[in-house]
């Protein structure tokens, strides 16, 4: 086929419909806390790594809600695992340990 | 008893407690109702928030408050004069009043969902509105409702919303929809539920509890953002546009029911009543108050008072405490006790 140069843009809409959340769910009976999260951004605010990088608690969990895995995992690479977040949380979640367990899951 | 006669338009909750505590107070209280029974919007709901308390129970109690007092059911106001602060109400029956007091409680209607064509009420068979899927939970009869694997619930429709001419947040929607996300859930265990909102308003006693049993103990996922259309795909289902504003990417899913919550506008019953009375609304379209704050209850007409969501949206509570209030006032204008009025 001859090659016009053209190509059709990729949508940029979540679609819903075809994402797995297998390894969300998983995470999700580890850590049933994980589903109380409001997004407030406190976690956010008070990050370590988010004052220098574009990491941020509260997108990891949006973004793994929507199927974004791979760039939730390439985002909580960058945590330090100080546990600010976890002192701060108003909904009490145990940041920290779903970090732990996006690791474990997300890597296998 | 007293003589004193005083009017109660409108026999929802907050007419029929007005009408029970003017009772309490010795006047002589008359409910006049357009419809054939009492109960308003309160007898087309099942269960009410926070507490998922049937609706029944709370019209039963104001029911059996109200069962002595003097009620015109099927009632139509053709005339109101006042003449020396008496009230001269006429009926289309030919039954006439003579009144010291008016308490005009006409209460709101339900915003109609089709105004807002892009959400697509009346074009596509799944979408619902919150009154509707109240009466599904009373009577388990819609076969819309047919074992949905996903359904989503869109807020503030009709409301905060210039395209529509309501700016005004409904204030019962919020809740409302997380106690019918939960029910609807309870009824449904494998279903999805999102609900799609722009702020949670759970501003009452136990309001934001439902909202973390919703999120904790029934899974339902709340997604920042307005949907901004729906349309149908061929096998019927209906597709939704929105975006995760918390994430700042547009979505779209397919979807087997969509719950509209309408809010609340005031009643267009009360419109002709308030020509009679010359009583103006509000920039929300609502009766207006004489201030907003210490005469909620009066109106710029001497001796016409007013309580419950003609005013503004209300949830019941509110309607309920400001219908004693508003008994309170009637009294107290009646024994010349009232500096305001």
């Amino acid at each position: 086929m001859i090659d016009f140069g053209f190509c059709i843009s990729k949508s940029s809409h979540i679609m819903m419909d075809d994402i797995d959340l297998k390894y969300f769910n998983k995470l999700e009976t580890l850590n049933p806390d994980i589903k109380t999260c409001m997004s407030c951004g406190l976690c956010t605010a008070t990050c370590t790594a988010g004052n220098f990088t574009d990491m941020s608690f509260r997108k990891i969990i949006l973004m793994l809600q929507r199927g974004k895995d791979k760039e939730a995992v390439r985002l909580v690479k960058k945590c330090m695992m100080c546990g600010k977040c976890m002192m701060l949380c108003s909904r009490g979640i145990n940041t920290r340990n779903i970090l732990l367990s996006i690791t474990r899951i997300y890597n296998e | 008893m007293n003589e004193h006669r005083i009017l109660v338009i409108g026999g929802g909750p907050a007419g029929m407690e007005t009408a029970y505590q003017l009772k309490n107070l010795g006047l002589n209280p008359v409910i006049i109702e357009r419809s054939d029974k009492l109960g308003g919007n309160l007898s087309r709901w099942d269960r009410l928030f926070p507490t998922s308390e049937p609706a029944e129970a709370l019209l039963e109690k104001l029911m059996e408050q109200t069962k002595d007092i003097e009620k015109k059911l099927n009632a139509k106001i053709t005339s109101i004069e006042k003449e020396n602060n008496i009230f001269h109400l006429k009926l289309s029956n030919g039954i006439n009043y003579k009144a010291d007091a008016i308490v005009l409680c006409t209460g709101f209607d339900l915003f109609k969902a089709e105004k807002k064509q892009e959400y697509g009420y009346g074009i596509y068979n799944n979408v619902i509105t919150n009154a509707e899927l109240e009466k599904y939970f009373k009577t388990h009869n819609d076969e819309r409702i047919n074992e949905p694997k996903r359904i989503g619930f869109v807020h503030c429709v009709g409301s905060r919303d210039v395209k529509v001419n309501n700016t005004y947040c409904s204030k019962v929607c919020c809740a409302t929809a997380l106690k019918q996300a939960c029910e609807i859930k309870e009824e449904f265990p494998e279903a999805d539920v999102y609900c799609f909102y722009m702020d949670l308003r759970m501003f009452g006693k136990g309001y934001e509890d439902i909202y973390l049993k919703a999120q904790k103990d029934f899974d339902i996922k709340c997604v920042r953002g307005r949907v901004c259309e729906v349309s149908e795909n061929i096998e019927g289902k209906l597709v939704i546009k929105a975006e995760d504003t918390l994430l700042g990417t547009p979505m779209k899913m397919t979807l087997d029911l969509l719950v509209l919550m309408c809010g609340m506008e005031k009643s267009k019953s009360s419109n002709e009543i308030q020509k009679m009375l010359n009583i103006s609304n509000n920039e929300d379209g609502f009766i207006e108050t004489r201030d907003l704050f210490s005469g909620l209850n009066l109106t710029k007409e001497k001796g016409v008072f007013v309580a419950g969501a003609c005013t503004s949206p209300k949830t019941l509570p509110e309607t309920l405490a400001e219908a004693r209030s508003a008994a309170m006032e009637v009294f107290n204008y009646l024994g010349f006790q009232d500096v305001r009025n």
